[in-house]
């Protein structure tokens, strides 16, 4: 309860500072962003936030790193009464969970967000990315293996198949996984011998759970779990892993700032998405100013703009084409891209509906299982 | 005036009797006490005490279930769960116009996420049957529009439902009650609609739904009722009322507002198809048929729960009782195990490191100790998190230890030790954080022990472990013990540290309360979880006091 106390304290401070600037105009000149910190928020901040705070003069933007727990943080604001966060930026899972709960305010796509150039309608530039009534998509990337290149044993090629990442005779060495059931599973069942279209259904039984299980068992000795997506490049960076599991950005700054022996083995990336949730029952006038900012955020250049410092592909159909180079590094960006043709050879999109049913379920079988 | 006391109470110099002017005294005393600490107690109370309390409660509270569904819930109670069959017909149809409101409302999602712990599927079974409620409705809507068009009219309908004189004031008052349980708002029910007695008594499912309707537009969407066209469960209420026995003969006799419409639609009620509410859920998802499903809804219908305790100690509620859960979902007791054991191990190992260092800071010159007690506050004074990642870098197998072993020679390159992400790791990283804790006490103790006694002890003959043992030791439990307490209970609901170097079986049951805290969002089952590591403190503090007693605590 502590995060009650404390929240209630900030949010009292933020309420006392908004009263004093905002007036006039209906718009509310403070806006609080929400996001995961680190190299992902700053391409935000330099793709959508700076430019945005040029064009409109007095209007203060400041950053909350709080999207890890977003949505226990926004229910219990909510239970308090008071939200303090704008525009909040989490994962489709849980915006489809913040919008379950009442926690997330719903969008009409065609008419809170802008369309693309050519005239298509945002709802149709987004697509089927759109996969709940609150969530705003702001870029796909993926969950995929990194592995060391000096440590591929001799004679033996690199790694370019999933299966390998359970092939621990062929490729000794720690292997580095997320700490929970999703994208393990599947990646279990598919090196099991599962078709990639029957996964969901072999995992719905609990015979597939179980399956799933005693394949992640062979490697389980050989795993270190993850919880934190900066884990996986640290552990790889210091020759901890050979190969493991993270966001494809982290492992693109390892491998193209960092200049590690590091290499990106694509196969079976999970796609998942990203994008803005706006926090329900805002008083109109911050509501007013955050919905103007999502409109110019969300367009289709501001999204091909932050593919200059990250590589996550925008969500956009329409961004795609305008996608150019780093803007610090100055290499072309599209193909690092988790979206690139020869990177989604072969990928797996998260399937939301299965995981809303099925996480806490197979969750306490994963835990226990992990614990044991 | 020894004379005059002996035989009446003794009187002070106002005239009263002393006892009495002395209890004032007192009293006002304490009340100024009382007075000086208020500011601290009503701090405590507010922020520290009242959250704790509100935060337990969720572990038995569980009122989303008969709040969302209160007339399927009244129904559902008949239904024999060992039966085999699906309930009947009455339960499918109170749960169409339960659902309907609160998918208006948005909160059938809310329920279906609650009820997805404890039975895997509700949570999309709740969602996407949300999202199709209007086709149950709409087959009893159309006939009707078909018939005449003044069915479209939202005017009709106000003009109708609020009919002539006396209005219904109970009907309103328990919708708007109902609204406000559903939504925790607070509401009143100045909605300027109400619906009329001989209405009410001739279409009694009608005005139920009508009125709640009528309440949803007012208050949630802030419209007007007359100008709203009313829900498709309406119009299904409607349908059922006219279809149902006797009706026919109440509205013959009827005269109020728009009486001719209604016995239009009256003659006319063949045209709606047979009312067929399981099969129309059925329809929208044959998970609805599912008897699991409906044995769930009904275990978890009380407003009150055990539920979430039985899953904090691996049992689940069933409709008989409880029983274990299968053996691999079985997590949580295995846990509070290994979390006491763990605690234990720490609070032996910073007793065995901090012993002789709290001995040598109380013996030597004040200088030097003054000099040495930095060096044990300086870590003391680090964040957490540098220091558990420090000794990240220390323990991994790339990392300094493993490092100067194997240039050592004492370790082959291709085995490296494992000294981190699993148990070992916790117990060193913890044991270093949590020294201090363990030192300050016992150094604070140590420091009142009078060297002369170990002196006098060894001039009499004493050997140097004898006068230890017997003199010394006995002197500084109290440290020991007052360490200990400190140390076991800030282990046992430590975190942060297990979470990044525990790997799987070095963390505590406090990572899982935070897992259902901050990621699967199920904080009652935190709750309990938490309560049952409040309550296991509490004993252990009891033992304690039993074993050693509390008095021979000291903490300087």
């Amino acid at each position: 309860m502590k995060l009650t106390t404390t929240l209630m304290a900030t949010s009292a401070l933020t309420v006392a500072a908004g009263m004093a600037s905002a007036a006039g105009h209906g718009m509310a000149d403070d806006m609080t962003l929400v996001s995961w910190g680190g190299a992902y928020q700053s391409s935000q901040q330099r793709a959508y936030a700076e430019p945005y705070m040029e064009m409109n003069e007095g209007v203060s933007i400041s950053w909350d790193e709080s999207s890890a727990e977003a949505v226990a943080k926004l229910r219990a604001m909510n239970e308090a009464g008071n939200v303090t966060w704008d525009l909040v930026d989490v994962v489709a899972a849980d915006a489809i969970r913040l919008c379950d709960e009442g926690l997330a305010m719903e969008i009409d796509p065609d008419e809170d967000l802008a369309a693309a150039p050519d005239g298509t309608s945002a709802e149709d530039d987004f697509g089927d990315l759109l996969v709940s009534d609150c969530f705003i998509p702001q870029i796909v990337y993926s969950t995929t293996f990194g592995y060391r290149t000096d440590m591929v044993p001799e004679g033996v090629d690199a790694p370019s198949d999933i299966c390998s990442v359970f092939d621990l005779e062929t490729y000794p060495g720690k292997r580095a996984l997320e700490k929970r059931p999703i994208n393990n599973m599947e990646w279990a069942l598919l090196c099991d011998g599962v078709a990639k279209d029957d996964v969901y259904d072999v995992l719905e039984t609990p015979e597939g759970q179980e399956q799933a299980l005693a394949k992640l068992d062979t490697i389980k000795d050989d795993v270190i779990w993850w919880s934190a997506g900066a884990d996986t490049p640290q552990l790889l960076a210091d020759g901890e892993i050979f190969m493991g599991s993270t966001y494809n950005g982290r492992l693109f700054s390892v491998i193209e700032e960092q200049n590690q022996p590091v290499a990106m083995m694509w196969d079976a990336q999970v796609f998942d998405l990203d994008g803005w949730i706006i926090p329900a029952g805002l008083p109109e006038d911050r509501l007013a100013r955050v919905k103007d900012f999502v409109m110019f955020a969300t367009d289709t250049q501001r999204l091909a703009d932050q593919a200059k410092y990250i590589s996550y592909g925008p969500a956009r159909a329409s961004s795609a084409p305008l996608v150019g180079k780093h803007a610090d590094l100055g290499i072309e960006m599209a193909q690092h891209m988790p979206t690139d043709p020869n990177n989604a050879a072969n990928t797996f999109l998260y399937n939301y509906e299965f995981w809303a049913d099925y996480r806490d379920d197979i969750d306490a079988k994963f835990q226990a299982w992990l614990a044991k | 005036m020894a004379d005059e006391t002996a035989n009446g109470p003794v009187l002070s110099a106002d005239g009263t009797p002393l006892k009495r002017s002395l209890n004032k005294a007192l009293r006002a005393q304490k009340m100024r006490a009382l007075m000086l600490i208020a500011p601290l107690l009503i701090f405590v109370l507010v922020t520290f005490i009242a959250p704790i309390a509100s935060m337990l409660f969720r572990s038995v509270e569980n009122q989303i279930v008969s709040n969302t569904l209160p007339l399927t819930v009244t129904s559902l109670k008949e239904w024999d769960s060992k039966s085999g069959e699906m309930p009947d017909e009455q339960v499918y149809e109170d749960l169409f116009f339960d659902l309907f409101l609160a998918a208006e409302a948005k909160e059938h999602t809310k329920l279906g996420t609650r009820l997805n712990y404890e039975k895997t599927g509700v949570s999309s079974l709740f969602r996407q049957s949300g999202r199709k409620l209007d086709d149950i409705g709409e087959v009893y809507q159309d006939p009707l529009e078909d018939l005449n068009e003044a069915w479209e009219d939202g005017s009709v309908w106000y003009e109708l439902m609020s009919g002539e004189g006396a209005g219904n004031d109970d009907l309103l008052e328990s919708t708007v009650e109902r609204f406000n349980q559903l939504t925790r708002s607070d509401s009143g029910t100045d909605i300027g609609f109400v619906p009329g007695v001989a209405i009410t008594s001739i279409l009694p499912k009608t005005a139920r739904a009508y009125t709640a309707f009528a309440v949803f537009t007012v208050v949630a969407d802030e419209d007007v009722v007359a100008e709203e066209d009313p829900w498709e469960a309406v119009y299904a209420a409607l349908a059922l009322d006219l279809m149902a026995d006797g009706t026919a003969d109440a509205i013959s006799g009827y005269s109020g507002p728009q009486a001719e419409l209604l016995k239009e639609a009256a003659a006319n009620v063949d045209m709606f198809p047979q009312p067929d509410f399981r099969a129309a859920f059925l329809d929208l998802d044959e998970d609805w048929g599912d008897i699991e499903n409906w044995t769930t809804f009904q275990t978890y219908s009380p407003r009150y729960t055990n539920g979430y305790f039985l899953n904090a100690v691996d049992l689940q509620k069933t409709p008989d009782g409880f029983e274990a859960r299968p053996e691999n979902q079985q997590i949580y007791i295995l846990l509070f195990k290994r979390t006491i054991f763990m605690s234990l191990v720490i609070t032996a190992s910073c007793i065995i490191l901090g012993y002789p260092v709290a001995w040598i800071l109380a013996n030597l010159p004040m200088r030097t100790a003054n000099l040495l007690m930095i060096l044990v506050l300086l870590p003391f004074w680090t964040s957490l998190l540098v220091r558990t990642s420090a000794w990240k870098v220390m323990l991994q197998q790339q990392g300094v230890i493993n490092d100067v072993l194997v240039w050592l020679g004492m370790v082959a390159d291709d085995g490296r030790l494992v000294m981190i992400n699993n148990q070992f790791g916790t117990i060193v990283a913890m044991t270093h954080i949590l020294l201090p804790f363990m030192i300050l006490p016992m150094y604070s103790v140590m420091q009142t022990i009078n060297p002369t006694y170990l002196r006098a002890a060894k001039s009499l003959g004493a050997t140097n472990w004898t006068a230890f043992w017997r003199v010394y030791f006995p002197q500084s439990v109290p440290g020991i013990g007052a360490g200990s307490i400190l140390v076991f209970i800030l282990s046992i609901g430590y975190y942060i540290t297990p979470e990044i170097v525990g790997g799987t079986t070095g963390t505590f049951i406090s990572n899982r309360i935070a897992y259902h805290i901050s990621s699967s969002l199920n904080w009652g089952l935190a709750a309990a979880l938490g309560t049952i590591l409040f309550a296991v403190v509490l004993i252990l503090y009891w033992a304690y006091d039993r074993i050693v007693g509390i008095d021979n605590v000291k903490l300087g």
